[in-house]
């Protein structure tokens, strides 16, 4: 972005304070441009005739420091780059980078459907929606046109995630297009050899495309200068994934020094998503598990410095769980906490005897819990407590977890123990346990303590539950 | 060259063609259009269609313009800017790459040496030394004098661990001293931590002089430097880090820790009198671990070179993300000019260990697809955990598994470039094959 205040957006705004954007004043919609929390086009009048300039000239002013770059079409379209700033804390990190699982023209028809189904179905939950795996990245291996041909149809009658063409063979790409253009795949790659073919492909197939330059940056920047000149400019810029030793840091350097670039010092012409290829941990690793272990650290290193897109080929869940998660961990927002709404929430159907339980509303905390209640089929009313999204120990010792906000929240909630409960009960989180006297002064209810893990709430149950009395 | 083509023609023209844009426009009537410069007209569009279809057609939008058909949509943002667009490229544009050094990064890390040899006072065969550098770990902008390094744990009582973990123990449980040994020579444990968590009133309530003595034994067993860590029961701690502190006098050991919640200062005393390194732990949380540091210098005098942080450390999938962040702003400060933050850091990274996904049978949702056999599942979670944090500057780590132990040493080696190992071909990683 090349505007930093408010007040420098409010000039371009049509400022009238119609709110139609939904925001009181236009200075307010302003300063949520400038966190990115909301979209230019939100402000239907500027879109008018009579701010064209203003629009187009804000919009310039806007872009985010590195391009972004979309692959494939409709629901699994995949964007990204626009990043601002270089570390999360100064903003937020955008667009989470890709993760491209491979398959290859050599496999046998059903490894590779039952290897694209796998990828396509991977998920796992996390505060609230699935982690998934986002594209399939095609090696001809072959090297023959017409087996990469027929591999990438079969992946397509497959899947709907978008493609990377990987050959740097133009004729193997070509013969990857003519069935799959229309998806908008990535193109993987341009090289200081074969670039102008590739470059014919992307022009003519208008496709994004990869410029390859393995620890080289000059030779890099002259691709993707060259391609910019010629007027192309849906790159991602892959400078080599070394797998090991010194050159493993060489290509961690490479990264840092391209994003600084782009970002610090403002060249545009590197200023491009980055491709990182862990992958190729597979090329010294013989062992499958150390191959994996290795491939999930590199994927570690280049999704917290700067990564965009990786391909990757390890499918063991053991591999993916702690990838999609480095990657969530980054790309959160730090400026807010995820959170769930604060209510009292039903879990299976309740009835007067089942139990009610206590929790915050951090949606780390709220999930967990629930998702334990529910997997064990405790039928039960759950409240999520106000707690600005703190889980339970860290609310507790800083006060938004306590009793009166408890049971004021019970009664937004408009719950009344009397008619919902025929034991007046509520069970607090074990490490929230000294808040029971509290509780019990505020809201005249008999308090339990619960275990301090809610996964051992069933065994809590039975041993406490139903409630003596 | 000027050429004159009536519409009902055009529309037999672009019959045959692929011009998906220009599907559903239907033309009728007979004008007569005047073909000129291309003008205006979409050069993808050109492309594809070759130079004279493009005129017309680019006349043919016009048209449609015209007539309220919204061509625009229909086309897609061009992606060629036209005034850019010149021949087939046949040459590379030569350039060269350049990015500038960071120079706001003016302040070093402190330096900070564990373990001391018999000309120190001690009996440690190697020393360890943290910090030193002026940069965010492994970048270019100036060298990094010492790689991370890694502690692994014993403890002063059998204790409940994930299964993984502890079938690589269960011969060791009952002897820290030879816990302590195989961490070090079976492992390649850099240090060792003895936790004396028995001396927590709620569990054993060891007495400080017995807890004194088994860090005795450890001392003997191995002669890596060493961290002793109390229970972590705030009431008790002072007083079995004192006696611990007595019993390695000279040895340089780092005291784990001094915290804002319990009395700092008898901690600070201890490691002053007998030649300690204080570890100043808060929880994430950047301003009190200011607050801690300034009391542990100001208030009880310890000195710069004698301070590692401990800013907590959350694991994967719990945390994780305000621990790394609070650490990368730790490091960034003292890098450029927080006199009050530029120590070396120290994680707690078995933590790592409380995370479901590492030790869990299976996802209690049925919905997961399935998690895969555990034994994988723990060890990468640690090394994920470390990982994240040294490339936030993290120095050094406290560790359980020794495959967790073995992957980050060697990836941190690696972006530390003291790694060597054969470069690979990377040119052509697309034909790898790979089971
Ligand atoms: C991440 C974190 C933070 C984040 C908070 C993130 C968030 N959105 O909550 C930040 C950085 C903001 C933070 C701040 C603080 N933190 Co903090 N933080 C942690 C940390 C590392 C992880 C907490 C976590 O997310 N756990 C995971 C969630 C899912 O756990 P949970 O909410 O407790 O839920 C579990 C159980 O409680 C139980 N459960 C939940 N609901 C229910 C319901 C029922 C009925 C039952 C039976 C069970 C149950 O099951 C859940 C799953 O296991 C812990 C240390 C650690 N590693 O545990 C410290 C910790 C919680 N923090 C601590 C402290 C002291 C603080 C601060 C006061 C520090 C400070 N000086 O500022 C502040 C307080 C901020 C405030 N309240 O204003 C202490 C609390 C000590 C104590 N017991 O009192 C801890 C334990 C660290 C420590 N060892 O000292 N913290
Ligand atoms: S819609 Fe546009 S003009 Fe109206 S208040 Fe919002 S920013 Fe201002």
């Amino acid at each position: 972005m090349k505007i930093n205040s408010p007040l420098e957006v409010y000039q371009y705004l049509p400022q009238t304070n119609c709110k139609e954007c939904g925001e009181p004043t236009c200075m307010a919609f302003a300063s949520h441009l400038i966190d990115r929390s909301i979209k230019l086009e939100d402000c239907k009048p500027i879109l008018e005739d009579a701010y064209k300039e203003k629009y187009q000239e804000l919009n310039e002013l806007m872009a985010p420091e590195i391009a972004e770059v979309t692959i494939g079409v409709g629901e699994h379209v995949v964007t990204v780059g626009g990043d601002d700033v270089m570390y999360r804390h100064q903003l937020t990190f955008f667009n989470p980078p890709a993760f491209a699982l491979d398959v290859w023209d050599t496999m046998s028809q059903s490894d590779l459907i039952e290897r694209v189904t796998y990828i396509r179905d991977f998920k796992k939950f996390y505060v609230g929606r699935f982690l998934t795996l986002d594209m399939i990245a095609i090696r001809s291996v072959s090297g023959d046109p017409d087996t990469f041909k027929q591999a990438v149809t079969l992946v397509m009658e497959h899947t709907q995630l978008p493609l990377v063409l990987c050959s740097l063979d133009p004729a193997v790409l070509q013969a990857g297009l003519e069935v799959a253009a229309e998806k908008k795949p990535l193109l993987y790659a341009a090289t200081k050899d074969n670039w102008q073919g590739v470059y014919d492909l992307a022009i003519e197939y208008n496709v994004p495309v990869v410029l390859f330059a393995p620890d080289d940056l000059d030779t890099l920047k002259s691709l993707a200068v060259t391609f910019l000149e010629n007027g192309y400019k849906d790159l991602i810029l892959d400078p080599g994934t070394n797998p090991q030793g010194r050159s493993l840091r060489d290509s961690f350097e490479n990264f840092l020094m391209i994003r600084r670039a782009g970002i610090k010092e403002g060249q545009n012409d590197v200023a491009f998503p980055l491709m990182a290829v862990p992958m190729t941990a597979y090329m010294t690793n013989d062992d499958p598990v150390s191959a994996s272990y290795w491939e999930t650290v590199l994927c570690g290193v280049f999704t917290v410095r700067y990564g965009d897109i990786m391909i990757l080929h390890s499918i063991e869940p053991y591999a993916l769980l702690p990838e999609m998660h480095i990657r969530d961990t980054v790309y959160t927002d730090p400026r807010t906490p995820v959170k769930v709404d604060s209510r009292v929430y039903k879990v299976g159907s309740p009835d007067k005897d089942s139990p009610v339980f206590v929790t915050t509303n951090f949606a780390l905390t709220f999930y967990t819990v629930e998702s334990d209640l529910a997997s064990n089929e405790i039928n039960c009313h759950l409240l999520a407590v106000d707690t600005d999204g703190l889980g339970v120990e860290a609310a507790v010792a800083g006060g938004q977890l306590n009793g009166k906000n408890i049971a004021d929240d019970f009664k937004k909630g408009n719950f009344d123990f009397s008619n919902k409960t025929n034991h007046n009960t509520v069970i607090i989180p074990g490490l929230a346990a000294r808040l029971q006297g509290d509780l019990e002064d505020n809201s005249g209810l008999n308090v339990m303590v619960g275990p301090p893990d809610s996964g051992r709430i069933p065994g809590w149950m039975e041993k406490n539950w139903p409630v003596e009395g | 060259m000027t050429k004159k083509i009536t519409l009902s023609k055009l529309n037999d023209l672009l019959k045959d063609m692929e011009v998906e844009a220009l599907e559903g426009v239907t033309i009728e009537g007979d004008i007569e259009l005047e073909m000129d410069a291309i003008g205006g007209l979409n050069p993808q569009l050109a492309y594809l269609l070759g130079q004279e279809t493009a005129q017309i057609a680019g006349h043919l939008i016009n048209i449609s313009q015209l007539l309220g058909y919204p061509v625009d949509q229909l086309l897609g943002k061009p992606l060629i800017d036209d005034s850019k667009r010149v021949a087939q490229p046949k040459e590379l544009i030569p350039s060269t790459f350049k990015v500038n050094k960071m120079e706001e990064w003016t302040n070093e890390i402190q330096e900070v040496t564990l373990g001391a040899s018999s000309s120190d006072g001690g009996t440690r065969k190697s020393i360890i030394t943290l910090g030193g550098e002026n940069a965010l770990p492994y970048y270019f902008d100036s060298p990094m004098p010492h790689r991370n390094h890694i502690t692994m744990d014993v403890f002063d009582m059998p204790i409940g661990m994930a299964k993984a973990v502890k079938s690589n123990y269960e011969d060791v449980m009952d002897s820290p001293a030879e816990w302590a040994k195989k961490n070090v020579k079976e492992f390649g444990a850099d240090m060792v931590t003895i936790h004396l968590i028995s001396t927590d009133p709620n569990i054993k309530d060891t007495s400080a002089k017995e807890a004194a003595e088994t860090v005795a034994d450890v001392l003997q067993a191995v002669d890596v430097p060493i961290v002793i860590g109390g229970s972590g029961n705030p009431e008790k701690d002072p007083e079995v880090l004192e006696k611990a502190a007595e019993i390695a006098q000279g040895e340089r050991v780092l005291l784990a820790s001094a915290s804002l919640n319990l009395d700092y200062e008898r901690i600070a005393a201890a490691a002053k009198q007998y030649g300690h390194v204080v570890l100043s732990w808060t929880q994430l949380e950047i301003n009190a671990q200011k607050e801690l540091n300034r009391k542990l210098m100001k208030q009880c005098n310890v000195n710069r070179e004698d301070i590692i942080m401990d800013p907590t450390t959350a694991a994967l999938g719990y945390g994780l993300d305000y621990a790394y962040t609070n650490m990368e702003r730790i490091r960034l400060a003292g890098l450029i000019g927080d006199d009050e933050l530029n120590f070396p850091m120290s994680s707690g990274t078995t933590n790592a260990w409380g995370a479901r996904e590492s030790w869990m049978i299976n996802s209690p949702l049925k919905e997961d697809s399935d998690w895969g056999p555990r034994e994988y599942r723990g060890p990468i979670w640690e090394i994920i955990t470390g990982l994240t944090l040294a490339l936030a500057g993290n120095d050094l780590f406290m560790m359980m598994h020794p495959a967790s132990v073995a992957v980050l040493k060697e990836i941190t080696k690696s972006l530390h470039g003291s790694h060597a190992r054969n470069p690979v071909d990377i040119s052509n990683w697309i034909t790898t094959k790979v089971l």
